[in-house]
């Protein structure tokens, strides 16, 4: 946790102990360990079931001896601590293995010319996914353009100026339902309204654009939403006290206190639908070639290239899966980078003395 | 506030300036293509969309290819969105061919007529594949069925591998006693359609569901997809399932008996269908909707195949896209597509009669 | 609620506010009217379908047939993805926030983080590939010792591409949400109300149980929402990993299990036309309404706990 948290714990940790019992330090760490290095043996491959077993009953033993040496409360602490731990290492046993999957297949595609060539006149072996990038990035870009500013004030609205009202309620249950909008839905959604204005047949980004701000409005809005609550208010009635209006305390004080988390869940509303599918493929349609233009055709995009790519591999069907598996890493790796670019945002912005 | 405040914002334009300028230039291969244009000498610009069955999809990149290659200044797209979707979209005006595994009904011809301006519809089969029924079963290498063992096996009748009906076919084999585990694709599909046709036809009452796109037996393994099918049978033991011949792969295939033979699949056997097929009765000229005999046994032919046809208008409001529309037809049914067609998708090219048959329809856009 | 009151007692309303106001408003419109958009969207193109006699659909089953045991598989399937994915989450979430050393918490939310865009068709190609063929021996395990169990009856798929393994999938993919939330809240926790629970001598885990979780309590329902709306449409995932039927079956590890609706929407669409289209749209329409009743369910469960949510 923090560094003003620290003192606290250390105190805790070594000045009861002159008069209560602990248990050794180097035992417990010697029986995690173990349990560790056994479970590891297990899922890797080289130990059976029984090593897993095992793992579970060396790291038991922990609590249970604290029962008797440390006393009930200390135990069921140890106890959570380990239940906590290893649900982190249940999950990062998919985790890992996903990335695993993709980089083990993903690296030994990337080539100067996976970057720079697009797929216009390649069959078989070559060929690059600049076009995908390209149509990723663009369409990724509209839908943030289009649901950050929707999404935050919504929220802003919904918390800040009618909190406890009817409408904050229903507008925060319209947004709950929104969440359960399937993406297909989505996708077909923004093609009828896009055929209504534009006529049968029309393929463009921006529609691509439309039904991913469907898709990601509602997670920007709940996001915000949460962190702003957290806003404790006592801040907001010290501006309030100063004279500052309303709107200069939401930009001046409530934003900043709440950006880490904002940003956070914009990034994470991005990385929720940057990776969307089936909307693209009915209103961004797919193409070959490179295309710029956001309001006019199709507009190849890094998931539908992958979908195409796995679903219609062609003959042979190596070259195409391999590009696939590529264009997933890349798509990882854009994440990535939107990733480390809103982390610095946040960091810079925070005011001082936040975590 | 206001001086450190600016910082920020100029970290993240420059870190999306940097994905985007990552992007900003062409693609290395187009600016290429485009470039040289004296070298091709071709007249014809502009873009050809068209929609429809994702069967065809391997074959028309291999298309594409060729025929921008020929024509730098054309791009043609294709979605891949299936044959009803294509259709639909052909017949509401929003694309200038589709792509279908199967042909108009009435219904659609009539509506695809008023969208041709009341010109005939162009229908030209131009992806001929051979559905292979592949299997996964140790120690047996080459299975032989019959179609009515066939139609059993996948009915759910026969359900054991060392079944008499089985053994009888294969006399030779040495037949474990493992449990069948019939494969079918779980998304509605021109291939299971052909399929089921095929056994509806051929299976002599022990399929008795019918011609169906959709699998018509609840339980069972179901596969989204081509690939997913085949995925799903190498990945089990006894199992047994449908797919586009092209994506097999490793996987063994099953020899169907057709007269008293037994044929493997292969493209030229099964080009060897359209031959034998009639046209579909009362239709105009430019109409090829093809029935094809499924239970022929004719000596030599692969009875199922997948037949995927191109639709078109015989007119358009706008003369270029006339134009197109007919070179890039010409293009797919002549010979030189059907090879590209043939190579990159494994699927069979049209005989040199039925594509003179295709030309023809062709030559009366405009 | 103080803030309200506060702006209607002093006199004068800042033209600054009433632009705030005005612009917010605006965005709270534009989400109201994209909703009934989508329903307005849904009900004009799938009452057709809903009201379609057995005869005139190809599936050959009145609308009703057609679309329970499809509820019934999104319901179960959502069901088990979120009663794997909360409990895991929240500990993910806590062991980054509250128990890990900084230093090692702040690059393991990251790479969290990053899952949440995998592309489905990853998480999907991934199911197929390593997830279903390596749970599998589980299933015949499964059938052999608890097969007298209606979940683990039987007989075990060949291929391990059961709803058990869509499940699975599911909770893998709305982890990273989850955990992202729930972890952004559990850090958002007032220092002073977690200081002082540890000065009153409180092992780490009263302080969690005490300071922490009734602080996020309405922030982790959220986080299930909005999981729960992901793993409830989730597409193509599903498609791509169970081998589906259109059965009602609470059987976990057979080949034959009830297909989803979102699933059975991208399988079926493309080769859909007509009044078959309407149907899959109305399906679509049942989904929303489902997420619609879930959301209220929620909602009541949320209000009860009230005391600590809010800017308190």
């Amino acid at each position: 946790m923090t560094m003003t948290l620290t003192p606290p714990e250390t105190r805790e940790r070594t000045a009861p102990s002159l008069r209560t019992r602990r248990l050794p330090k180097a035992a417990v760490g010697a029986l995690h360990g173990l349990a560790v290095l056994l479970a590891v043996a297990w899922i890797v491959g080289p130990a059976d079931a029984r090593a897993g077993l095992l793992a579970v009953v060396l790291a038991g033993i922990v609590p249970l001896w604290s029962r008797i040496v440390e006393g009930r409360r200390k135990a069921k602490d140890r106890l959570v601590t380990l239940l906590v731990t290893t649900a982190f290492g249940i999950a990062l046993i998919p985790l890992g293995s996903i990335v695993w999957t993709v980089l083990e297949k993903g690296v030994p595609v990337l080539s100067r010319e996976f970057f720079t060539y697009s797929m216009r006149n390649v069959v078989g072996e070559g060929g690059g996914i600049h076009h995908a990038i390209t149509g990723t990035l663009l369409i990724t870009l509209g839908a943030t353009v289009i649901s950050v500013p929707i999404g935050l004030f919504t929220a802003i609205y919904v918390v800040e100026y009618g909190d406890g009202t009817r409408l904050a309620g229903a507008l925060r249950f319209l947004v709950d339902v929104m969440t359960g909008i399937p993406s297909i839905v989505a996708g077909l959604f923004a093609y009828a309204l896009f055929v209504v204005i534009f006529g049968d047949g029309v393929r463009m980004g921006i529609g691509g654009a439309v039904a991913l701000s469907v898709l990601m409005v509602p997670v920007v809005v709940r996001s915000c939403e949460e962190m702003l609550k957290l806003v404790p208010t006592e801040l907001r009635e010290a501006s309030y006290a100063l004279g500052v209006p309303q709107w200069r305390t939401i930009v001046k004080v409530v934003l900043p206190t709440a950006l880490a988390g904002i940003v956070t869940g914009v990034t994470l509303a991005i990385a929720r639908v940057i990776g969307e599918t089936a909307p693209l493929l009915v209103i961004a349609g797919a193409t070959d070639s490179v295309n710029f233009n956001l309001f006019d055709g199709r507009m190849a995009t890094l998931p539908v290239f992958t979908y195409t790519s796995i679903i219609q591999p062609g003959v042979p069907p190596e070259p195409a899966i391999a590009r696939a598996w590529g264009a997933a890493l890349v798509l990882l790796l854009i994440v990535m980078l939107l990733n480390l670019i809103a982390r610095l945002v946040s960091h810079v912005f925070s005011p001082a003395g936040e975590r | 506030m206001n001086r450190t405040s600016m910082r920020p914002w100029a970290a993240t334009a420059a870190g999306a300036a940097l994905l985007v300028s990552l992007a900003a230039c062409g693609a290395a291969n187009e600016s290429d293509a485009s470039g040289d244009e004296s070298s091709a000498g071709s007249s014809l610009s502009g873009t050809l969309n068209g929609a429809g069955a994702s069967s065809q999809q391997s074959a028309v990149n291999a298309w594409k290819q060729g025929f921008q290659t020929e024509n730098p200044d054309v791009t043609v797209n294709y979605d891949a969105i299936g044959s009803g979707g294509g259709r639909e979209q052909f017949i509401s005006g929003g694309t200038s061919f589709a792509g279908s595994d199967a042909y108009l009904d009435d219904e659609e011809l009539a509506a695809a007529s008023e969208r041709c301006g009341g010109g005939d519809v162009i229908t030209v089969p131009v992806y001929v594949s051979p559905v292979a029924v592949v299997y996964n079963l140790d120690g047996v290498d080459d299975l032989r069925l019959s179609p009515e063992t066939l139609g059993a096996i996948f009915a759910g009748d026969i359900t054991t591998w060392n079944d008499e009906a089985i053994a009888t076919d294969n006399p030779d084999a040495d037949l474990p006693d493992v449990a069948i585990t019939p494969v079918h694709r779980g998304d509605a599909s021109g291939t299971t359609e052909n399929f089921t046709a095929y056994l509806a036809a051929a299976s002599d009452g022990a399929w008795s569901h019918g011609e169906v796109e959709e699998w018509p037996i609840k339980g069972g393994e179901a596969a989204q997809q081509t690939s997913g099918v085949i995925q799903a049978v190498s990945g089990g033991s006894g199992t047994i399932g449908y797919a586009d011949a092209s994506q097999v792969g490793d996987l063994d295939t099953v020899a169907v008996k057709v007269g008293s033979d037994y044929v493997e699949p292969s493209p030229e056997a099964a080009a060897k269908v359209l031959d034998a097929a009639t046209p579909v009765a009362g239709r105009a000229e430019t109409d090829l909707a093809l029935q094809i005999d499924r239970g022929t046994d004719a000596e030599g032919v692969y009875p199922i195949v997948l037949v995927s046809y191109q639709i078109a208008c015989q007119k358009y409001d706008d003369p270029a896209e006339a134009e197109l529309v007919k070179e890039w037809l010409t293009y797919v049914a002549g010979p030189e597509g059907q090879q590209a067609s043939a190579d990159a998708a494994g699927s069979a090219p049209l005989t040199e009669d039925f594509a003179a048959k295709v030309q023809a329809a062709i030559d009366t856009i405009g | 609620m103080s803030t309200t009151t506060e702006t209607e007692t002093r006199a004068v309303v800042r033209p600054g506010d009433r632009v705030f106001r005005g612009i917010s408003s605006i965005s709270a419109i534009v989400i109201v009217s994209t909703l009934a958009g989508v329903a307005i969207f849904l009900t004009a193109e799938g009452v057709p379908g809903m009201t379609a006699s057995a005869d005139q659909v190809k599936s050959g089953e009145t609308f009703l047939r057609y679309v329970t045991p499809l509820v019934f598989g999104t319901l179960w399937a959502a069901v088990i993805a979120l009663a794997i994915a909360t409990p895991v989450s929240i500990g993910v979430a806590l062991f980054i926030s509250h128990v890990a050393p900084r230093r090692l918490a702040q690059p393991i939310g990251y790479v969290i983080d990053l899952l949440a865009a995998v592309p489905s068709v990853v998480y999907g190609s991934w199911g197929i590939l390593t997830l279903s063929s390596s749970i599998q021996p589980l299933y015949v395990w499964l059938e052999r010792n608890l097969g007298f169990l209606p979940f683990f009856a039987g007989p075990a798929s060949a291929t391990g591409r059961t709803i058990l393994t869509a499940a699975v999938v599911l909770a893998i993919m709305v982890l990273p949400i989850m955990t992202a939330i729930c972890r952004e809240i559990f850090l958002q926790t007032p220092r002073l109300h977690e200081e002082a629970a540890l000065a009153l001598g409180a092992t780490r885990w009263e302080m969690i149980t005490m300071a922490v979780l009734p602080y996020a309590r309405s922030g982790i329902v959220s986080a299930a929402m909005l999981a729960l709306g992901r793993a409830l449409g989730e597409t193509m995932a599903v498609a791509m990993v169970l081998s589906a039927s259109g059965v009602i079956s609470v059987n976990l590890i057979s080949s034959t299990n009830p297909s989803t609706i979102a699933a059975n929407i991208a399988l079926s669409f493309p080769e859909a036309s007509g009044l078959d289209v309407s149907v899959l749209i109305g399906t679509g329409l049942v989904l929303f309404a489902i997420t619609f009743a879930v959301n209220v369910a929620a909602r009541a469960l949320v209000a009860r706990h009230r005391e600590f949510s809010g800017a308190n």
